[in-house]
């Protein structure tokens, strides 16, 4: 019989964080376009995924009434109208499914795969999503258009400082929802439905995000609760940088605050990530 | 290459019974058992070295390979490839493996299987010339040219496990795990993968470190043989002293000129099957020259070979198990 007859050597040391970020980097592109590729595959399924992000106009139609009586704050019926389509292009741009995607590899162990691979899985997963954005920008550009064509005016198209903190806010919008939903999905490694505890953060978020209505339209005390709360930088932060609800020196501030729980997400996210993947079964996988 | 030492892999698995009662009782109060899927298990296996890793459903071979393959976190003991904890995961020991299971595949369902080589020449840094020939030399090998641009989910299961193949060695890994890599495949795909296998490992001297029912997977393709059951090691050697010391006889295959009397018959050996003109005799291997001397003397032999009993049978006795129906195939050569 071969037994193990020494002791095994130390083994070597991780290579460098800068390595491993550059090999990531030059696999990106790669990565990017064979994520679009699977999206133009499912492009039903994913044109279905968008129509289903209705509510906003619903919101709208219902405001849009409540709003020719008089104005509601500051919003009037051109406010409104630019406010819920920001929130429609906002969310169109930053949504991803990557938790029931996530969920479902834990669960049925094709995890597996990705962790064979030399490149992080969240960074996978990230690479695969950012690839949906070309598609919604499509979708979202006619949405665009119409808010021009309607509430022109009041966008914050005219200024520059304003353009440049919205696209960086929409970014921080998307890697803010990213990490939100790697951090509810690697519970899956933990309990059995870290979705519906999705379900039940996606309630939450409707509330404190400014989906479902402008925070300056709700009781002050949910706009206090909003403003130390991430959600609102997922999607109200973005739309009233958009709408021009914001001084430019105001947003340059917010805009702070929200990269600070960009890097506080990502840290929560890996923590969880790391924790589960050393309880990772892999069964079925 | 590969080194285990006093490994331990234990799960905690979530227990009720059936029953609406208990599933009310379940949402209060859960519990748990803990199960030992490998216990203690030491082996090391040198570069280049082809090894059948055996042992009845449950064992723990899937588990330790996938300890191995630095999916899981042992429990306990320890565990090294190429000088690399696996569970660490470290990116270069991932480029210098690959974990091949039968019944799962990395190919991406609704791509050609082109854009999965695509994504792992990227992901594995493989510079593009290189993984270009890698692809063509692989896909000549296993002749699947026209079904690298066809969507994986069109593909038939022998295609898609030939196709998985080339995902799995296009970054040239130096140990492969293999996990039942010829399930579900006919007899002649099987004989091409074990062909495809031994080929790699004597072309670029990787080791490989292989899971199969199919007995004869392992008797094609490895000399020595790891087996274990309930997660412990119970052998660790050559297949044929294997063979020779669980189940020293042997097996005479005669084919006659014309059937002979059952009395003959039973002189020379146990009769494992006669049907006709074809007699099946085992024997002890210390009576074996004698009883091929009397055979050939007393019968009308037209031709007689001997064989080693077939593997599934060496693997149900040192199970304990007794052999339902003896088998004349999946025998190592004598």
């Amino acid at each position: 019989m071969n037994a193990a007859a020494t002791s095994p050597a130390a083994a070597p040391a991780p290579p460098p964080a800068a390595e491993r970020l550059r090999h990531a980097a030059r696999a990106f592109p790669t990565l990017f376009r064979v994520g679009l590729a699977e999206i133009v595959a499912y492009r039903a399924e994913f044109v279905v995924w968008i129509l289903t992000t209705n509510m906003p106009l619903v919101m709208l139609a219902i405001w849009h009434a409540v709003a020719a009586e008089g104005p509601v704050g500051r919003f009037d019926q051109r406010e409104f109208t630019a406010y819920y389509l920001g929130v429609l292009a906002v969310r169109l741009l930053t949504s991803t499914w990557v938790v029931w995607q996530m969920s479902m590899e834990i669960r049925d162990g094709t995890l597996s795969s990705r962790l064979l691979r030399p490149v992080h899985p969240v960074f996978a997963y990230a690479a695969q999503h950012l690839a949906g954005v070309p598609m919604r920008a499509i979708v979202v550009s006619p949405i665009l258009a119409i808010m021009i064509a309607a509430a022109g005016d009041r966008l914050a198209l005219h200024d520059p400082a304003l353009m440049g903190i919205f696209a960086a806010s929409l970014m921080g919008a998307w890697l803010l929802i990213f990490f939100t939903m790697v951090l509810v999905g690697a519970l899956a490694f933990f309990v059995e439905s870290a979705v519906a505890v999705f379900e039940l953060w996606l309630a939450v978020h409707a509330v404190f995000s400014g989906y479902l209505i402008p925070l300056e339209a709700l009781p002050s005390w949910i706009g206090r609760t909003a403003a130390v709360l991430p959600l609102r930088f997922m999607l109200g932060f973005p739309v009233e940088v958009l709408i021009g609800l914001m001084a430019p020196a105001a947003a340059l501030r917010q805009l702070a605050v929200q990269w600070g729980y960009v890097l506080v997400l990502f840290a929560c996210a890996m923590l969880v990530w790391r924790a589960g993947v050393r309880r990772f079964a892999a069964f079925g996988g | 290459m590969i080194e285990v030492e006093t490994l331990t892999k234990t799960y905690r698995v979530h227990k009720r019974a059936p029953g609406v009662a208990a599933a009310l009782r379940s949402v209060l109060r859960r519990h748990y058992d803990e199960v030992k899927a490998v216990d203690g298990l030491s082996f090391r296996i040198e570069g280049g070295e082809r090894v059948g890793f055996l042992g009845p459903n449950g064992a723990g071979k899937t588990t330790t390979l996938k300890v191995l393959a630095g999916l899981l976190h042992p429990t306990s003991g320890a565990a090294r490839v190429g000088g690399f904890v696996p569970h660490t995961r470290d990116p270069r020991f991932l480029k210098m493996i690959t974990l091949v299971m039968g019944q799962k595949q990395q190919l991406l369902w609704d791509l050609p299987p082109s854009e999965t080589y695509a994504m792992n020449r990227a992901i594995y840094d493989v510079p593009r010339a290189e993984a270009d020939a890698t692809v063509a030399s692989l896909v000549e090998l296993l002749e699947i040219g026209d079904l690298v641009n066809k969507p994986t989910r069109q593909l038939s299961l022998g295609e898609r496990m030939k196709c998985e193949l080339v995902a799995a060695l296009l970054h040239k890994p130096r140990v492969l795990f293999l996990d039942e890599p010829t399930i579900g495949l006919d007899v002649a795909m099987q004989a091409k993968m074990r062909e495809f296998v031994r080929g790699y490992n004597e072309r670029t001297g990787a080791t490989v470190l292989l899971t199969s029912h199919y007995m004869d997977d392992v008797v094609a393709l490895c000399p020595r043989v790891v087996v274990i059951d309930h997660g412990r090691l119970i052998y660790d050697g050559d297949l044929k002293e294997l063979v020779r010391r669980v189940r020293p006889d042997k097996r005479v295959t005669i084919r006659l000129a014309q059937p002979a009397a059952p009395e003959a018959l039973e002189r020379l050996g146990t009769i494992v099957s006669a049907d006709g003109v074809q007699v099946i005799l085992s024997v002890p291997g210390a009576r074996l020259a004698g009883v091929v001397r009397d055979a050939l003397a007393a019968l009308p032999v037209v031709d007689l070979t001997v064989e080693d009993p077939p593997l599934e049978e060496v693997m149900q006795e040192l199970f304990r198990g007794v052999p339902k129906q003896p088998r004349a195939d999946a025998r190592v050569p004598a």
